[in-house]
């Protein structure tokens, strides 16, 4: 039996939506935020709209039985039904969508706060768009005692940043929990590796209190490391980032 | 013979595509900030001998106001309706002159009357273009006369230039439109030709002049810290983004000229009331959307090539654009371009059915579309995810394990290929609805090109994958050039491969122009409402990532108006744009068609 090609793009639809919600939520436990699920649906229905009427044939075949409902006189019943229903169905949508929750409200955070062009900090002015780690050479020119500068890095970072970054760098330190905006996770492909030493430089010296007024309430808890660490130990453990995750950081030159 | 030529068409813009990707490999500034840094430096070591005043510290009572006119607005909105304006009348003389090249060639004279209703539907926009240019000066004079001040004392020769320019276009279009129909015949069409290429050059340098004032006020050069200019025009011309503004914005206005042109036909095909009518419109809004789709597909390699140098001119600009205040309308912006894209293959596939030949194809069209979809949610999967606060907690962050790896540019770079080559597909199929071919080795050939694709995508998927994630950023970003190339790679190759094996080929049925749904004209609609308003978006992160400089680092915006607005408040006003400029459009198209109207006043002249 040929199934409708009305029911056809309705299942299309429908086997999507639930293609989303099983692979994400069930299976690999990871939800899928209902403000990306309702985006790409949005795009869904329009891909599914441009297969389906590309063409007259399938167009009527679409339209034939929304046409029917509405004017065939046999099919009165039906038609006072749906006009009933669809309306209340859309009524009750948007009830659920406007009433008010104790839910807080979705905000369109700003996670990257753009760096300011200098910053000064340890009494010097520093230039961050040529601000480069003077630890970085030794990768190539001395391996070994960049790994020990590597190793001092690590010590640095156990010391003070595994409490909320985590013994992973995962963000899934042991305050985390307590903490929003959470602390960043350094494995996360789009956080450190996208990212020159000189960002990294001007964020841990300057912490939540040196963002940018942009953007703002950014309430991060990140300390002013500039206050406990020196700058060679920030850069160490910047080097100690970069090398635990595996990750380079940005740079304009090939190797 | 008109596939032939439109093959030739397609030849011709492929050649242009081709020379625009490779000659921004050879423009300076593409070595990073080492530029900038010697630019500056050089800038630095003149200015104690610079006769030039720094630039001002203004206050709050600099800047006029005029009857409780918001000047940032004014301008703003006056600016983008002279932008838009220009990028149409930049863009028509282009593929006009094509267009009447093709026509001269192959002697079809049909091609020589699109060519002139093009240029026709231009020139009321191209008086509509200097209003409001006129009204963007206006403003500015009046409510920023200190920034004014401060820019012509750098750029005033190039002021000057650029308005003895204008009357040059102006000569130049009012006699390649007027004397149309007057330059015909051998050697008076060379002419009309060499008019039409004067034209293109004159409307080019303008543009470029344009831009090297815009681009000034983003990445300055010729002046130092304190603004105090070097004396050499050149230096602050060429500034660091001045050749990617410079190509993006010339392929854009092709794409954006070919969509309007398009949305045009649309408006002739749905008021034709005979089928001829409605046949020659129905072409006219093919080769519109040809032309947009030919300028689209490089568009996202230019734009690409543009983000890149703005990062790589400043980390602070390159973040605030691309992950911080604008990121979100940067989701906007991939949403808009998935329409364009979304739109543009509906179109061809609906032309599917203008002739019998193309019902076989029909079948392919929901791969294309999954494909299509598929690449387009990738393309606009955000990196930082709007969470509820339930969500938050599940996910333990705001970014997602899966989904968040597609929220940066190698899995944007990697769909966006796979779009364009999709698209192409389209088209692929779409010329060839209504063939058959005679040559021998059909099969073989529809192998290869079987072949071809298969690489080609396997090709794109390595170099987003791997290079895109497991290598160093620098070769992320240099990734993204291998994989244009391969995409490039099929597009010419496969043509070349299916213009052979369709060589001599027959007809199926004969091609019913004006056989099309309403549908897929107001696709044509679609792709250039969205252009416009894309423009219009892109247009203002681009002015707006200066954010509190008019001139950056340099002159501090002290007006109370240097806030960047929120997201909110600048989609209101673009969108308000967007509607102001679609109505003087429509303005113009109704203008085209009373234009060439008559009504019979029988008894109201003397006899």
């Amino acid at each position: 039996m040929k199934i409708p090609r009305l029911l056809q793009a309705i299942l299309v639809l429908a086997g999507v939506y639930g293609g989303f919600v099983l692979v994400f939520d069930v299976i690999l436990e990871q939800v899928i935020p209902s403000s990306l699920l309702n985006m790409y649906m949005f795009f869904v229905v329009a891909g599914t709209y441009m297969v389906f009427t590309f063409n007259e044939e399938s167009t009527e075949e679409i339209v034939a039985p929304i046409k029917a409902l509405v004017e065939d006189p046999s099919k009165k019943m039906m038609r006072n039904v749906v006009f009933l229903v669809v309306p209340l169905f859309f009524g009750w949508f948007t009830f659920q969508q406007m009433k008010p929750s104790f839910e807080a409200p979705l905000e369109l955070r700003t996670i990257h706060p753009a760096p300011p062009s200098a910053v000064k900090v340890y009494g010097k002015r520093y230039n961050l768009l040529t601000l480069e780690n003077p630890f970085r050479k030794f990768e190539k020119e001395d391996p070994e005692k960049f790994a020990e500068l590597v190793r001092q890095g690590g010590a640095v970072y156990i010391k003070n940043c595994q409490y909320c970054h985590g013994d992973k760098l995962d963000g899934k330190g042991p305050y985390a929990q307590g903490l929003n905006p959470v602390p960043l996770n350094f494995q996360d492909i789009g956080t450190i590796a996208q990212l020159q030493e000189a960002y990294l430089f001007w964020r841990i010296t300057t912490g939540g209190p040196g963002l940018p007024k942009e953007a703002t309430p950014w309430l991060s808890a990140m300390p002013v490391w500039e206050n406990f660490l020196s700058e060679d130990e920030v850069w160490k453990v910047i080097l100690f980032l970069y090398d635990y995750t595996g990750y380079s950081p940005r740079s304009w030159e090939h190797e | 013979m008109r596939p032939r030529l439109l093959s030739r068409m397609s030849g011709a813009l492929l050649v242009l595509f081709l020379g625009l990707f490779f000659v921004p490999m050879e423009l300076p500034g593409l070595d990073s900030g080492t530029a900038f840094a010697a630019e500056a430096v050089a800038a630095d070591a003149v200015v104690e001998v610079s006769p030039y005043q720094p630039a001002p510290n203004l206050v709050e009572k600099d800047y006029p106001t005029f009857l409780g006119f918001n000047g940032r607005i004014f301008v703003w909105i006056a600016a983008q309706l002279h932008l838009w304006f220009a990028a149409f009348v930049l863009a028509v003389p282009i593929f006009v002159f094509i267009i009447e090249a093709i026509g001269m060639k192959t002697r079809d004279k049909r091609y020589d009357n699109m060519a002139y209703e093009f240029i026709k539907v231009s020139l009321t926009a191209y008086s509509l273009t200097a209003i409001v240019g006129g009204l963007m000066t206006l403003g500015l004079l009046v409510f920023y006369p200190h920034v004014m001040a401060y820019m012509t004392s750098i750029f005033k020769e190039t002021m000057i230039f650029y308005a003895l320019l204008f009357f040059a276009e102006s000569a130049c279009l009012y006699i390649y439109y007027y004397g149309w129909h007057w330059l015909q015949g051998p050697f008076r069409k060379w002419v009309h030709l060499t008019i039409g290429l004067l034209l293109n050059a004159v409307g080019t340098v303008l543009m470029l002049l344009a831009n090297s004032w815009l681009t000034f006020m983003m990445s300055p050069a010729g002046v130092d810290s304190a603004g105090v200019f070097n004396g050499q025009v050149w230096d602050a011309m060429h500034n660091f983004l001045w050749n990617p503004i410079n190509l993006h914005r010339f392929v854009a206005n092709i794409a954006y000229g070919g969509s309007i042109i398009g949305a045009y036909a649309a408006y002739k095909f749905l008021s034709a009331r005979t089928p001829q009518e409605k046949a020659h419109y129905d072409w006219m809004g093919y080769n519109a959307n040809f032309v947009a789709i030919a300028g689209l597909l490089p568009l996202p390699f230019a734009g690409y090539y543009l983000v890149a140098e703005i990062y790589a001119y400043s980390q602070q600009m390159g973040i605030t654009l691309m992950g911080g205040i604008f990121a979100w309308l940067f989701i906007i912006q991939a949403v808009l371009i998935g329409t364009l894209f979304l739109s543009a293959n509906y179109y061809l596939w609906c032309g599917l059915g203008r002739s019998e030949g193309g019902i076989r194809y029909y079948k392919y069209m929901k791969y294309l579309g999954f494909a299509l979809v598929a690449a387009f949610l990738v393309w606009f999967t955000p990196h930082t995810l709007v969470l509820s606060n339930e969500e938050l907690k599940a996910l333990g962050g705001p970014y997602h394990k899966y989904l968040g790896p597609l929220g940066i540019m190698p899995a944007k770079n990697t769909a966006v290929n796979i779009m364009i080559l999709m698209t192409y597909l389209s088209f692929l199929y779409y010329r060839r609805a209504n063939k058959i071919a005679t040559v021998n080795w059909v099969k073989a050939g529809n192998t290869a090109q079987i072949a071809l694709f298969t690489m080609a995508i396997a090709n794109i998927f390595f170099l987003g994958i791997y290079h895109g994630y497991f290598t160093n950023t620098v070769y992320k970003v240099a990734a993204s050039i291998p994989q244009v190339l391969t995409t490039l790679t099929v597009i010419v190759m496969s043509t070349v491969i299916d213009s052979m094996i369709y060589k001599n080929s027959t007809e199926v049925a004969p091609q019913r122009w004006g056989r099309v749904p309403p549908r897929s004209q107001y696709a044509l609609f679609l792709l250039a409402v969205s252009f416009t308003w894309l423009m219009g978006l892109m247009g203002y992160i681009r002015s707006g990532i200066r954010q509190h400089w008019h001139v950056v680092d340099v002159f501090r915006d002290n007006s109370p108006d240097a806030f960047t607005p929120s997201l909110g408040y600048a989609t209101n006003v673009i969108s308000v744009a967007t509607i102001m400029f679609m109505a003087m459009v429509i303005f113009v198209f109704w203008l085209a068609q009373i234009s060439g109207q008559k009504t019979d006043a029988a008894g109201f002249w003397k006899e």
